[in-house]
């Protein structure tokens, strides 16, 4: 059960901050795709972006997050600065892991983004691996895995829950189930209703909670990074959500029926949040257009240095494959 | 330390036992590794979790992937993880965390991430443990950028490449050879340098290249050989990536024939890859074309005659060592 605690009026005001800045970040991304100027496989976080929203607001820059592909909205969320990102997805020396990682491998240990995986699931055995290193150091940080619903049924699910779960882990497992699994529908892919309910398998608390509700999902974060915290173990968050794209940009997601789209898209979290700040006067409309008009010029200047940035010295390819350099 | 007479078991138990007295940051983690479990199958880990307690020495489930996961994980939180996976094939169940992950983090976030974990694994032929128990597979790893392989085969280098490969900022696959754990043999307590091959034997006639059990069968041939006046020089590789080409490749200018000898499976072995070096780098030197002995092309068979003719032994390298140590008549 997720307490009803609400989110107070700063912390919607900052998980509408976030939540602006991703939605805003990802349109401009697929822009440059489609202008050609950016080329990169790129997996839309549209529609999902309260989820990490709510959650960093209860996290701090010594806690962890390991993700996935479709991850950028976690990463924005827990700091990741937009100039090393949007150097990284342009493949320039500038870019946090210097053009080499890529849009799927994004990496900033500085804000806590220790890794990007392009393989479904595999944030979660790493993730318990943080989880184990706070344990140890015992200083009470947390270790975030993040993923999405069709990541629930391969084999590092069930063994990264089942070892966080018998060690008492500091992990919390952020499922955000968009309702598909690249081309798949949670229905034609998962045997039960509910993931949630496979925490009680591993001896952790597990929670389903509507992750496009600010209320919802930033008690359930509280109440797991509470939890984290004091050394009471992992929690498995099912976050419900659903994806404005396909599953990679350029998919035309034909397997998604268009009323259930069209129903997500005129329920859009951002759209809701924005109207609700405004509703209960917790941001002013002209505050609003001045947050965008700066996230916009952020972005904009991201993307600037980006593109006059040099790409990497081919001499990149014998650095890094090891501690020293390749002869 | 004095030196001492050891088995690798005690080897590797005392260098594990060293590198955590010596740094706090370093653990254990694998199926049964603490005492409640026994200290490990063959006892390899036996009293590190009293000494050095359960909170750094820590028995795991049967969950490959969550051990090498989480073996990544704390090295990326500043430890230092020695992660067993018991057999060798077990590692097929591991192979996306240390593959995809352990391998290419440091690369793929352009060095902001180091990925310091030894990974201890055990294998060979000679019990009867048939095609999912036995197999070498250290060219899958050596194949890959990013992992070190290192395979002793001996106590004192199983103690010494130990420490270097805790040590390593690197990941190292750690390989142990399961029917040559109980010989015994004096251990000093030397570090032994990771990509440094040892030449074990001198020798003007040919050059002999092995690694873990091999080179025991190698010396073995080698005595044979030098019976009818054949000195063959052998060289334990040690360290299989990265492998040491200048020992080999000098060695075989001075030789003028080479002999590679290795458990695993003889096609697409780290031989061929050897030999390929060998051909390009020292081809004005070669009397003879370089050779290759290997593992039969079949799932390491159960039956013991089959068994036994799977795997190259002394009588084969010794025959092959004759055959590429006399000059060749080109065609």
């Amino acid at each position: 059960m997720v307490d009803d605690a609400k989110a107070s009026k700063d912390v919607l005001a900052d998980i509408f901050g976030k939540a602006l800045l991703i939605r805003q970040n990802d349109e401009r991304i697929i822009k440059e795709i489609k202008a050609g100027r950016l080329i990169t496989p790129y997996y839309s976080t549209a529609g999902q972006e309260i989820i990490p929203a709510a959650l960093a607001t209860c996290l701090n820059p010594a806690d962890t997050l390991c993700t996935i592909y479709r991850g950028i909205h976690d990463m924005l969320a827990k700091g990741f600065p937009l100039e090393p990102m949007w150097a990284e997805l342009a493949g320039r020396i500038t870019g946090s892991c210097k053009g080499k990682g890529g849009t799927m491998h994004l990496t900033h240990p500085e804000s806590g983004c220790m890794v990007t995986t392009g393989v479904v699931g595999s944030s979660m055995p790493i993730a318990t691996g943080l989880g184990w290193a706070a344990q140890l150091d015992g200083k009470g940080a947390v270790s975030v895995a993040s993923f999405g619903d069709g990541a629930a049924n391969i084999g590092a699910f069930h063994e990264s829950l089942n070892l966080a779960g018998l060690w008492r882990l500091p992990v919390i497992f952020l499922c955000q189930n968009n309702r598909y699994a690249e081309h798949t529908s949670f229905a034609n892919s998962t045997a039960v209703e509910r993931l949630s309910i496979r925490a009680e398998g591993y001896g952790m608390v597990g929670v389903t909670v509507d992750g496009n509700d600010p209320d919802a999902m930033y008690a359930a974060a509280r109440a797991a990074v509470d939890r984290a915290r004091a050394g009471e173990g992992p929690t498995l968050i099912e976050a419900l959500t659903f994806r404005f794209n396909g599953h990679v940009l350029g998919d035309a997601a034909s397997y998604i029926p268009s009323e259930e789209l069209a129903a997500a898209r005129a329920a859009d979290p951002v759209a809701a949040l924005r109207a609700r700040v405004i509703r209960e006067g917790i941001l002013g409309e002209e505050h609003i257009k001045a947050m965008e008009e700066r996230n916009a010029a952020a972005i904009e200047s991201a993307v600037a240095a980006a593109y006059a940035a040099d790409f990497p010295d081919l001499s990149e390819m014998k650095r890094d494959v090891f501690a020293n350099e390749l002869v | 330390m004095d030196t001492q007479k050891l088995n690798i078991i005690q080897a590797v138990n005392r260098a594990l036992d060293h590198a955590m007295e010596a740094d706090p940051k370093v653990l254990v983690l694998g199926e049964e590794v603490g005492d409640r479990e026994e200290g490990g199958i063959v006892g390899a880990t036996k009293g590190l979790s009293t000494k050095h307690g359960e909170h750094r020495v820590r028995s795991t489930p049967i969950s490959e992937q969550a051990i090498i996961g989480s073996a990544i994980g704390a090295a990326l939180g500043g430890y230092r993880p020695v992660a067993e996976i018991m057999l060798m094939n077990f590692m097929t169940v591991a192979m996306d965390m240390v593959i995809n992950h352990a391998a290419k983090l440091r690369f793929m976030s352009g060095g902001q991430t180091a990925i310091p974990i030894v990974i201890r694994t055990m294998t060979g032929t000679g019990f009867g443990t048939g095609g999912q128990h036995s197999d070498y597979l250290e060219s899958w790893f050596a194949h890959t950028p990013g992992i070190k392989v290192v395979a002793p085969s001996n106590p004192n280098d199983a103690y010494g490449l130990m420490r270097s490969a805790i040590a390593d900022d690197d990941p190292v696959l750690f390989i142990e050879n399961t029917p040559s754990y109980w010989t015994l043999g004096d251990v000093s307590g030397e570090i032994i340098p990771i990509g440094k091959a040892n030449i074990v034997r001198e020798g003007g006639d040919l050059t002999i290249v092995a690694h873990s059990l091999m080179v025991a069968h190698a010396l073995a041939a080698a005595t044979k050989l030098a019976q009818e006046g054949i000195e063959a020089e052998v060289i334990d590789l040690r360290t299989i990536a990265p492998w040491d080409r200048e020992t080999v490749l000098s060695s075989v200018r001075k030789t003028g024939a080479a002999l590679i000898v290795h458990e695993a499976v003889r096609e697409f072995g780290i031989g061929a890859e050897i030999a390929s070096e060998i051909s390009e780098a020292c081809f004005g030197h070669l009397k003879s074309p370089v050779k290759r002995l290997g593992g039969a092309f079949c799932p390491v068979p159960f039956s013991k005659p089959l068994e036994t003719a799977f795997a190259p032994g002394a009588a084969e390298i010794e025959a092959s060592a004759r055959e590429v140590a006399a000059p060749q008549e080109t065609a």
